[in-house]
């Protein structure tokens, strides 16, 4: 752990290569003005602060109230997104793998989903169909990287130390040493957990979430965040049904219940069974979109390489 | 655990505004939390206390107003109030509800010196 701050990057290897040390006040980052693509007034409501007597609530104190003259003291307006660093790198990540073609996916679990056999499996099924580079990211240990490299896939492995979450400086820093092929596919398996990756984007086009069905029918509704953060949910494992009491509509009700939009496609990694095809054509159709807004890219600006 | 992160990420934000507004200390840090977002506020709290340790912003007052969670019912098309991702309307009872506020954390202000 980095003991300036109390970070996990200390820890944190790629490739077990320690990643480059991050800087603190000595040389701040350049942030650009906040923008938005939509317009709306930022007047947020705030909660209702009314709580019972047992209720401590601290979160009344409005800046306003300040009564200033009677020290040095004075205000300052900050209005940022607390996570504008990570949002300005994943910016930055997004912009280069749109200019690119890639397509990038962002597969967020709990340990033990099947991530990895899922995405070999996928692997083989789009074998000689288009490029395809993967980032892992775990605590500790290289084997998952070492288990993609063994379908002939460049993997670089991110290790978080004691980081239970990939951020996108850390995408940005594998992205740059895969070299990425044009119109390509390239999979970021983020460390197992339902909560922590929710909450980092890294550039992706869009975050996936696999739940398996020896886990409970409720995960929808215990790990919140992530069902709505995902764009898609793959159910996996579905062989196993027979042998489980997982009620496969309930997980799907409790799903919608968090994201009404988000499709499900049931599928069984080990057996090539199932949605398998359905999910091969969900990213082949993603791909086939990446590659035609690079084309509408270069077409509609010129300054682009 | 990513609250540390989160907290670091604060801790940054400010030297970034201390550098750019020739301040020396912090006595007070305004944040804006969403109902709905994945933040846990009192282990948020024990970060920032954590990762201010000898900085500018060592004992600076964290204050934090809650942004409420705002949703429009796809359903009945009504503007609602809802507390997590998997309230159902209160008029129609429907669950397809698009969330519209409560996902802020932002920095809002800073009492400096």
């Amino acid at each position: 752990m980095c003991t300036t701050c109390g970070c996990g990057i200390g820890q944190m290897r790629i490739n077990g290569k320690p990643m480059q040390p991050h800087r603190h006040c000595d040389k701040p980052l350049i942030y650009r003005s906040h923008k938005h693509s939509h317009t709306h007034e930022h007047n947020p409501v705030p909660a209702d602060t009314n709580h019972s007597s047992n209720t401590i609530h601290s979160g009344t104190g409005i800046a306003g109230t300040h009564a200033s003259g009677m020290s040095q003291a004075r205000m300052i307006k900050i209005e940022r997104d607390i996570l504008a660093k990570n949002n300005r790198y994943a910016d930055e990540n997004r912009r280069y793998l749109s200019e690119h073609g890639v397509f990038a996916l962002n597969l967020v679990s709990s340990p033990g989903s099947g991530k990895t056999t899922l995405l070999v499996k996928t692997i083989e099924m789009l074998r000689g169909k288009l490029p395809i580079a993967v980032i892992e990211g775990d605590q500790q240990t290289d084997h998952d990287a070492a288990r993609i490299r063994a379908t002939g896939v460049p993997a670089i492995q991110i290790n978080t130390g004691k980081g239970c979450h990939l951020d996108a400086h850390m995408a940005s820093y594998a992205i740059q040493q895969l070299s990425l092929q044009d119109n390509s596919l390239l999979f970021i398996e983020n460390v197992g957990n339902l909560v922590c990756p929710s909450a980092f984007d890294l550039g992706e086009a869009h975050k996936v979430v696999i739940l398996s069905v020896t886990e409970g029918e409720d995960k929808p509704l215990k790990y919140p965040d992530m069902f709505h953060a995902a764009d898609l949910m793959l159910l996996n494992k579905c062989d196993l049904l027979p042998h489980l009491t997982f009620d496969v509509d309930l997980a799907i009700e409790y799903a919608h219940r968090i994201h009404p939009a988000i499709p499900v496609i049931q599928i069984s990694a080990t057996q090539n069974s199932g949605g398998m095809p359905e999910w091969i054509d969900w990213i082949m159709a993603g791909c086939r979109s990446a590659a035609t807004a690079k084309q509408d890219l270069k077409q509609f600006d010129p300054t682009f390489g | 655990m990513h609250e540390m992160s989160l907290a670091e990420n604060i801790m940054q934000l400010i030297e970034d505004a201390a550098l750019d507004q020739k301040f020396t200390q912090v006595i007070t840090v305004w944040l804006e939390i969403g109902q709905l977002a994945c933040v846990e506020k009192e282990s948020l709290r024990f970060y920032f206390d954590v990762v201010t340790q000898d900085s500018i912003a060592w004992q600076a007052k964290l204050e934090i107003i809650e942004i409420a969670g705002q949703a429009l019912c796809n359903q009945c098309n009504q503007d609602i109030l809802i507390t997590t991702y998997h309230a159902a309307c209160p008029h129609c009872g429907s669950y397809a509800l698009q969330v519209t506020q409560g996902n802020e954390m932002r920095i809002k202000e800073l009492e400096v010196k």
